[in-house]
């Protein structure tokens, strides 16, 4: 046998840009499975609602946003029903805000226990998107009771679509999207500070700054190229186009989210990689 | 059959001291200009030998330089040195928490690594689940910690409150639930830090059991990491000796722990400057004549001199108390004196024949009882007590304790 081909284990400096190591991550998956697990059932311990409050929080910020948004300022919900407008832009974005908020703080969240142990990285923002899914499950439940109601008590017209196909994949995008962007700032903020204080108020812009509370068609045309930019219109709106049809939505949009997506999330992983190494000298 | 586990080859660890701020970018910028155009690592020229108590003109120190050493299959080996030598760095680098800066680790099997009992314990889920979460987080799949989870709750004791959450265990129990999980890991190597050092005696004993079935019985390897030298004479059958980051010896545990302590002696004078008002100064020990020696005999008395410097007025409310600790860091006895308004030279005698042949060292603490304490000198003026005279020295090699006690037989 060849003296230099049998060991299991090699640690040294260098190693190559994209090194995901998908096999260790699959040799670690129960560790996923109790992550997730974990999230899930801390979240409501010693709460008398329970998992109640995964129904609480969208429910009562789309009541909120209905008064301020719609009766206040009038703003155009593209001829839906707010409660249902608001609420589907709420429940898809609050996942990607939480993912985002989550995943960018995971090396200073967890430097106790990667400073002592090591497992693959990459399990801790995963576990947070999955049991992130979860939570979206649920809100997306409540999603549909209501809708149900509108389509049976105030007669809104609703059929099923095709289109609602693509809402798999547009979730599939927002996560990548966020784990992407929160990988990179994690890694960053193990050097440089200063990108948590932007995150915590940057998060809050860039909803308002994403078609969230207004439809893409309430902007001016000529302003439309602006919105685009943003990878999160093409997700957001092709959410409601799904859901709701309409006019304001081109597939064009959705195929620059996706490479934009893809490009991030290939960014956030590389950084990710290489900051893992040696976090725990700098955090 | 070539039976090595561990191969280090040229192993490196840099660090950057002082704060990590403005001068942060323009280093990440230097190093990165210099990886483009093909160059090495400027920085990586730089750095000094890692001592803490001089000052050094590089911001960059070596943790770890130039460690090369192997460990075969079922070896126990033991790391010593002195805090800051370098023993928790070479863990980490070897668990993969951080990685090496140059040079590298091959090893042969699955490596675990006990720097900490209880890692990721959540105070909010039960001890069951805690278990699965940790044994996980260890390397483990759940299906092998389910096999495993009679004999650790049994090895814990925590039947009865397996159910409960882990934030209302005492501190103890938590404690033997993670060296539980972690002694049944399963891994070819394991590296134990001093985790032996809590729990109480009983424990303890059981877990110094846990580690020789393990290694004995089971064959695997395991690098253990401990200042307790009696725990590593125990344990291990080979060792290295760290030194400001530098292996400066290895082979069989006797030889390294001698070395280890021999260069202990060399610090046997003890002198310090510092801000504080009350501190001491100086500290070492003397024979009789008055001469500095680190070196006594069971019938010569050992002077202990101290030089305390004062900026304030005390009145006599303040006491120095000497600890004298033996080299399995146990504390034997103490000796205590008030401290007097202006005088700066105190001399503590240890009668002849108190001591046993063997290494020990003092510990000086001056402070206000019940209000403050002033200054607290762990580990200085190492000396040696040599047998030479008649009592006991048939008995060489075999432990009689380390101290005399006044007695009679009739």
């Amino acid at each position: 046998m060849n003296k230099k081909e049998k060991w299991d284990t090699i640690i040294s400096p260098h190693h190559s840009l994209l090194s995901l190591n998908i096999k260790e991550i699959w040799q670690y998956r129960d560790l996923l499975r109790m992550f997730v697990k974990r999230d899930f059932v801390t979240y409501y311990k010693q709460t008398i609602l329970g998992p109640l409050w995964f129904f609480i929080q969208p429910i009562f910020t789309t009541i909120i946003y209905v008064v301020v948004f719609s009766r206040i300022a009038k703003i155009s919900t593209d001829g839906l029903p707010p409660v249902l407008f608001y609420l589907c832009g709420i429940t898809i974005w609050n996942y990607f805000a939480d993912c985002l908020n989550k995943t960018s703080t995971v090396f200073k969240d967890n430097q106790s226990i990667f400073g002592k142990v090591y497992f693959p990285r990459l399990i801790t923002p995963m576990s947070i998107v999955i049991s992130n899914l979860i939570k979206l499950s649920i809100q997306l439940l409540l999603f549909i009771l209501i809708l149900a109601y509108y389509v049976s008590v105030e007669n809104l017209t609703f059929e099923i679509r095709v289109e609602l196909l693509i809402v798999p994949l547009l979730i599939l995008l927002i996560a990548l999207l966020g784990l992407g962007l929160g990988m990179a700032i994690t890694s960053l903020t193990t050097r440089y500070r200063d990108l948590f204080f932007l995150l915590q108020f940057g998060v809050q812009l860039l909803m308002y700054a994403s078609p969230v509370i207004y439809p893409l068609s309430s902007i001016p045309e000529k302003h439309h190229w602006l919105l685009k930019i943003n990878p999160l219109t093409g997700i957001l709106e092709g959410f409601r186009f799904a859901f709701f049809g309409g006019v304001g939505f081109s597939y064009d949009t959705l195929i620059y989210s996706a490479i934009v997506t893809i490009i991030v999330f290939i960014i956030g992983t590389f950084i990710f990689n290489k900051t893992e190494k040696n976090f725990m000298d700098t955090v | 059959m070539d039976d090595t586990a561990i191969k280090i080859e040229q192993l490196s660890k840099q660090y950057r001291l002082g704060e990590l701020g403005t001068g942060t970018i323009s280093h990440d910028i230097n190093r990165w200009w210099h990886k483009m155009i093909g160059k090495e690592d400027p920085y990586l020229k730089i750095g000094e030998t890692n001592d803490r108590s001089t000052q050094g003109n590089s911001s960059y120190v070596w943790a770890l330089k130039d460690i090369n050493f192997e460990v075969k299959q079922g070896e126990v080996l033991g790391i010593i040195g002195k805090n800051g030598a370098g023993k928790s760095t070479l863990l980490k680098v070897l668990s993969k928490v951080t990685g090496p800066t140059k040079g590298s680790i091959k090893a042969q099997g699955r490596i675990a690594s006990l720097l900490e009992v209880g890692t990721g314990f959540h105070p909010e889920m039960t001890g069951r689940e805690n278990i699965f979460m940790n044994g996980t987080i260890m390397g483990m799949n759940r299906h092998e910690v389910k096999s495993k989870l009679d004999e650790i709750v049994e090895f814990a004791g925590v039947e009865r409150y397996l159910d409960t959450p882990v934030k209302r265990y005492s501190s103890g129990m938590t404690v033997r639930l993670g060296f539980a999980i972690a002694a049944h890991l399963e891994p070819e190597i394991l590296i134990v830090d001093e985790v032996l050092a809590v729990g109480d005696a009983e424990f303890q004993k059981k877990a110094i059991g846990k580690m020789q079935d393990v290694s004995k019985g089971e064959g695997r390897t395991v690098l253990f990491v401990s200042h307790n030298l009696s725990s590593i004479k125990m344990l291990c059958n080979k060792a290295i000796l760290l030194e400001n980051g530098q292996l400066t010896q290895s082979g069989t545990v006797d030889n390294v722990i001698q070395k280890y302590l021999s260069s202990n002696l060399e610090s046997n004078h003890y002198r310090a400057k510092k801000e504080t008002p009350l501190y001491v100064s100086e500290a070492y020990t003397k024979k009789v004549d008055g001469s500095a020696s680190d070196q006594f005999s069971c019938t010569d008395q050992v002077s202990c001199y101290f030089k305390i410097s004062s900026q304030m007025a005390f009145k006599g409310q303040c006491k120095l108390l000497i600890r004298i600790v033996s080299q399995s860091h146990t504390v034997l006895f103490s000796c205590e004196t008030e401290l007097i308004d202006g005088k700066t030279s105190y001399e503590l005698t240890i009668p002849n024949n108190t001591l046993t042949k063997g290494e020990y060292h003092l510990d000086c603490i001056i402070y206000h009882p019940a209000v403050t304490q002033y200054d607290h000198i762990k580990d200085c003026c190492y000396f040696q007590i040599i047998n030479n005279n008649e009592s006991f020295s048939h008995l060489e090699g075999f432990d009689i304790g380390n101290v005399y006690n006044q007695h009679t037989w009739s």
